[in-house]
């Protein structure tokens, strides 16, 4: 009883919050964690394409994240000689702009005699003991280097000053990067390993999990275990080996052991567990009685495969023809290997991670480069996402 | 340029062709050479009924099981002796390789590592999808957030490289940080860092890389497993008087317990493979070496067969337990039959 | 118009055995219904005569050649699945005329037969339409279309009234019963664990029970005449109400003594040896009545339920045994209320004697 009476005031007191108000604050918290999650999975990829479009010297000194502010890149100009002087108002003048005659809209934002004196001088005052004078500068570029006595300085000095650009955005980049660093070239490259190496194994895989799936002959569950323990089979195992045989086929032809043919037969093989699994999962879903009744109308299994299973699979066809397309587009390593890393033949990503290498620094490249190397795979994506899950689900083994 | 393309739609045409033209074929050969003739007794038709439903299912499976054989089955037993070999694989040296790789300080930091990417990105991978399924099962926009955070899936790992590099991309103290990370940490007041060059912390910014990607993954396979939880079943704890959390933490959790385990196995396979992010960001330089670039190192830089085949060796034992863990259940699926 | 005879046919799967010897001839133009409870190989059955699943042991033979190894499509076979096994990318006319495609029949004659199918089966207007949109009758329309095309020798049904609603059931039913006729009396072979379908339905029906054929008969010799304990409670519903009894006399005055009851005359064959033997005594709900003076009465008890169906009324006696209270199908006007205590009654002749074995005794039949 004691300790009914003592709580109670306390509990009355605190008032606490009705089911109705936890809900709707759980609510609240709710949207802003799915949000922040959201931010954080999607500013990288934004960063990417803001910067490819970004005029390159405003992404080198400033935060893509400002870029729809103008920024600041400090620069230097000369005054004219002291020779050009001219009086006014009793005084020794020298003027002009240090734009020189094309001002492009640009505009000053502070100024000095030296490179970290920028900061201090805005637009529109004066340094008082500039080589003898006062020197004022304008938003616009506009100087006046004035001295109640004869100005008397030697050639013609410099002002340091940092110049405020609008934010100006270009596909310059993209013509670069596609052009003069080969992007282009990879793309059609890309292109070439990956629409072949996408419909070959398709038709082999069809043929093998129709027969695991509705096919009865001894040594089935064999070959139903051995496609689902090469599913994870590491690529690493395969590589030197083949390289071996690679070599020795070309030697014996005497062509050369790198190719294109190389290259969709191996993404071909790696591609087939995979699509077998993934096929054979979705086949033997499908309605036993109607296979049997093709059976019955006297369908051989030929048949039934081309006329029952092919068309009704379809669903499971494009979830796979996505996975492969992006598993081989997004592949450095067996194209690396393969197809090795000359400039007449590499992918995209073994562009990309050269570019890396040497263009390091050439932010304006690297991300136009990296957008271009997404743009297919992200289209793909999210038109054709509802197979691309469907494939997902099927292909996990469960 | 567009020959090249071409090439390749020819190519296809061809594969596609001599595709058809072999099962196609080999059908029509089968029925042919078996086929019914008039006058032949019943028992005999039927015998050649059976055969060829024996003889087709290998027809059906023969181009797909060649494939599997010389591309994977295959090299793995090469793989396995080449391990056993010298350099150039061709002197037997027994076990020199593995006492090589256990005794060798690059060899250890990458196994040690692996284990670190082991544990970390299937782990955040999983927690970070769960919570975002959860979360996206339950407002009005969660289809579109779960597409948004879906997508990084479809980027590779260099294009996710060269975006995340540029996160942690560093100018000198005094110039204005471009890279969000330096951005963010001047901004509270700290010295910018070259984070890819500090050693321990700069491998963790690599597995962010790996978690970017897979979150995605784990969020779909949980959503839709979320969404098979009967209905009932939650009603009937709110009945019983649970809160949110224990709903989650009694009801939901373990009916996906299942899901869970295949969605954490699964990308560590994947991140057992990695090799693309490290090979982009710091080619294993600045002690974020890891197994499969060291391979790839051994063997087409260094060219040393043998100790390249040991390295895949050692990569293919780490898989194995969810090899037979993968075929046994399969199995009991299937069947044996 | 064709036979079917299975001699001794077995079926297993590695040791299980679904079907432990089949004996069965099915005459020209007979319409056999096979029923059972699930589970009791009438759908194996079915499937063995299809050639969709291989006989382990024993024949089959159709118009006298054994077809065992043959393969489906020549067996002159058409089957109807329950799951109508429509082939979903296919319009109605490919459904019908796949089979006749694969016979590599002329264009004109496809044409002819698909659209002569259609008339009758009244699906001449979706001939172009896909099956997903048809409703549940219409497809089940194109179902049977569909083995009238190819004109076999026998039909096979295997439940293919069971994905439709109660209404639409009866229909296609009447319109199964017509398509007998209509193919001038094809063999058919019709598979339901509905025993409505059997008796309406069938010629003769085959109880199947755990793999082994119970009874082959007429719908009234099964109902009247059930040969053993298993089809009399499987035939009929409610089910035959049984109770443990013993022989109290057999002979020309035949008597019978339910356990827990007074003796009663049955009009049954029971020979005079099997006096003081075990047996089972057994009554149809629907043969009982309530005694009015009660000195008739078979059996004496307090009403547990009443349950009324309009048409009917039915009663939940407590006669002694709780767990198995005895049924009584009254009129629908019966007054008897929750409760009371009756008395019910049967003619001897309605009265069904089963031996310890299960077996029945013959019984005077004057129906």
């Amino acid at each position: 009883m004691s300790t009914i009476a003592t709580d109670a005031p306390v509990a009355l007191g605190q008032a606490a919050p009705t089911p109705r108000q936890r809900i709707k604050v759980g609510r609240i918290l709710a949207h802003l964690a799915l949000l922040l999650f959201v931010a954080l999975w999607t500013f990288p990829t934004v960063g990417l394409l803001v910067s490819s479009v970004r005029d390159r010297d405003q992404l080198a000194i400033s935060g893509w994240w400002t870029s729809l502010a103008p920024s600041v890149r400090l620069s230097a100009a000369r005054i004219g000689p002291a020779s050009g002087q001219t009086q006014e108002d009793g005084k020794y003048v020298v003027k002009g702009n240090l734009f020189g005659a094309d001002a492009r809209g640009l505009s000053i934002e502070g100024f000095g005699a030296t490179n970290a004196d920028v900061r201090a001088h805005p637009a529109g005052s004066t340094i008082d003991d500039f080589n003898g004078g006062s020197l004022t500068v304008q938003s616009t570029g506009d100087y006046t280097l004035s001295s109640p006595t004869q100005l008397a300085y030697s050639g013609q000095p410099r002002v340091y000053f940092g110049v405020g650009s609008p934010p100006r955005f270009t596909f310059e980049n993209y013509r670069d990067v596609l052009a003069a660093e080969g992007i282009g070239q990879s793309f059609i490259n890309s292109l070439t390993v990956a629409i072949p190496a996408t419909v070959i194994p398709i038709m082999i895989a069809a043929f093998a999990a129709y027969a695991l799936a509705w096919m009865r002959f001894p040594g089935r569950g064999f070959v139903v275990a051995l496609v689902v323990g090469l599913l994870v089979v590491p690529l690493q195992m395969s590589l030197i080996p083949l390289l071996f045989l690679y070599n020795q086929i070309a030697h014996f032809f005497g062509g050369e052991a790198k190719g294109y043919v190389g290259v969709w037969l191996a993404h071909t093989a790696f591609g087939l567990p995979l699509a077998i699994y993934l096929l054979r999962n979705y086949m033997a879903g499908l309605p036993r009685e109607i296979m049997e009744s093709a059976r019955v109308d006297g369908a051989s299994h030929f048949k039934t495969f081309t006329s029952m299973v092919l068309p009704l699979s379809f669903p499971a066809l494009a979830s796979f023809a996505i996975f492969q397309f992006l598993w081989i587009w997004n592949d450095l390593l067996v194209a690396l290997v393969f197809l090795g890393a000359q400039n007449d033949r590499v992918v995209l990503t073994g562009r990309l991670v050269n570019l890396l290498g040497t263009r390091g620094d050439h932010w304006e490249l690297l991300t136009a480069g990296a957008f271009v190397s997404i743009v297919v795979p992200l289209t793909v994506f999210f038109a054709l996402q509802r197979y691309f899950v469907r494939g997902l689900l099927a292909g996990s083994v469960k | 340029m567009f020959q090249q393309i071409l090439a390749a739609v020819i190519a296809v045409a061809i594969a596609l062709a001599a595709c058809f033209a072999y099962f196609w074929g080999t059908n029509w050969v089968l029925d042919r050479l078996l086929m019914a003739r008039p006058g032949m007794s019943d028992a005999a038709l039927t015998r050649r009924d059976t055969l060829r439903s024996q003889v087709r299912p290998w027809l059906f499976i023969g181009p797909a099981l060649l494939f599997l054989v010389v591309y994977l089955v295959y090299p793995v037993f090469e793989t396995l002796r080449l391990s056993l070999y010298d350099k150039f694989g061709t002197r037997f040296v027994g076990l020199d390789n593995y006492v090589w790789a256990l005794t060798d300080d690059t060899f250890w930091r990458s196994a040690l590592n692996n284990v670190g990417w082991l544990l970390i990105v299937p782990a955040f991978s999983t927690a970070f999808g769960l919570i975002i399924a959860t979360l996206a099962d339950r407002l009005w926009w969660g289809n579109i957030a779960k597409s948004l955070i879906f997508a990084p899936m479809a980027i590779s790992f260099v294009g996710a490289s060269i975006i995340w590099k540029f996160i942690y991309t560093y100018k000198g103290p005094g110039l204005e940080q471009i890279g969000v990370l330096n951005a963010i940490v001047t901004a509270l007041g700290f010295p910018p860092q070259a984070w890819i060059t500090v050693p321990y912390l700069n491998s963790f910014l690599l597995m962010i890389i790996l978690i970017w990607i897979q979150t995605g993954f784990a969020m779909v396979i949980l959503s839709a497993a979320l969404r098979g939880i009967p209905e009932e079943t939650l009603e009937a704890a709110r009945i019983d008087g649970a809160s949110e959390f224990r709903q989650f933490f009694d009801i939901m959790i373990p009916q996906i317990w299942g899901t869970i385990v295949v969605v954490w196995t699964t990308i560590t396979i994947t991140v057992l493979k990695v090799f693309d992010i490290v090979y982009a960001m710091t080619n294993g330089e600045f002690q974020t070496q890891v197994l499969a670039n060291l391979m790839y190192r051994w063997m087409f830089i260094s060219g040393d067969y043998g100790r390249g085949s040991t390295i895949a060796v050692i990569i293919m034992l780490a898989v194995l337990p969810v090899m037979v863990w993968n075929i046994r259940r399969v199995r009991a699926e299937v069947g044996t039959a | 118009m064709s036979t079917v005879q299975i001699n001794g046919l077995h079926k297993r799967y590695g040791n299980v055995e679904i079907l432990k010897g089949i004996n069965l001839d099915i005459k020209s133009g007979e319409f056999m219904v096979f029923v059972g409870p699930s589970g009791c190989g009438k759908s194996t059955l079915l499937r063995c005569i299809a050639g969709l699943e291989t006989i382990s042991d024993g024949t089959l033979a159709i118009d006298g050649e054994v077809v065992n190894l043959r393969a489906p499509s020549r067996r002159g076979i058409a089957m109807v699945f329950q799951s109508y096994a429509l082939y979903p990318h296919m319009s109605v006319f490919d459904n019908m005329a796949y089979a006749l495609k694969l016979q590599k029949l002329p264009k004109d004659q496809i044409k002819a037969k698909v659209g002569a199918a259609a008339e009758t089966l009244r699906l001449t207007p979706y001939l172009d339409r896909l099956p997903k949109a048809l409703s549940g009758g219409q497809r089940q329309r194109v179902a049977i279309g569909r083995a009238i095309v190819r004109n076999p020798k026998v039909f096979l049904f295997d439940e293919p009234l069971s994905n439709l609603d109660a209404a639409l059931r009866v229909a296609t039913r009447i319109e199964i019963a017509k398509l007998h006729e209509r193919t001038s009396n094809a063999t058919m072979i019709y598979v339901t664990h509905d025993q409505v379908e059997a008796m309406t339905l069938a010629d003769r029906i085959v109880v199947l029970n755990a793999g082994r054929v119970e009874q082959v008969g007429s719908p009234m010799e099964l109902y009247h005449r059930p040969a053993n304990l298993f089809v009399a409670r499987f035939i009929g519903s409610p089910a035959m109400n049984t109770v443990p009894a013993i022989v109290e006399e057999g002979g020309a005055t035949p008597r019978v003594r339910p356990e827990g009851h007074n003796a009663v005359r049955v009009d049954v064959a029971i020979p005079a040896g099997a006096k003081g033997q075990k047996a089972t005594f057994g009554v149809r709900p629907e043969d009982l009545t309530v005694s009015q003076g009660g000195n008739d009465a078979i059996f004496r008890g307090k009403v547990e339920i009443v349950e009324q169906l309009g048409e009917l009324t039915l009663l939940y006696v407590d006669c002694g045994n709780p767990a198995e209270p005895v049924l009584a199908k009254l009129p629908g006007d019966a007054t008897v209320k929750r409760g009371d205590v009756v008395a019910l009654t049967a003619p001897p002749s309605a009265l069904h004697v089963f031996d310890a074995d299960g077996k029945a005794y013959a019984r005077d039949m004057k129906h």
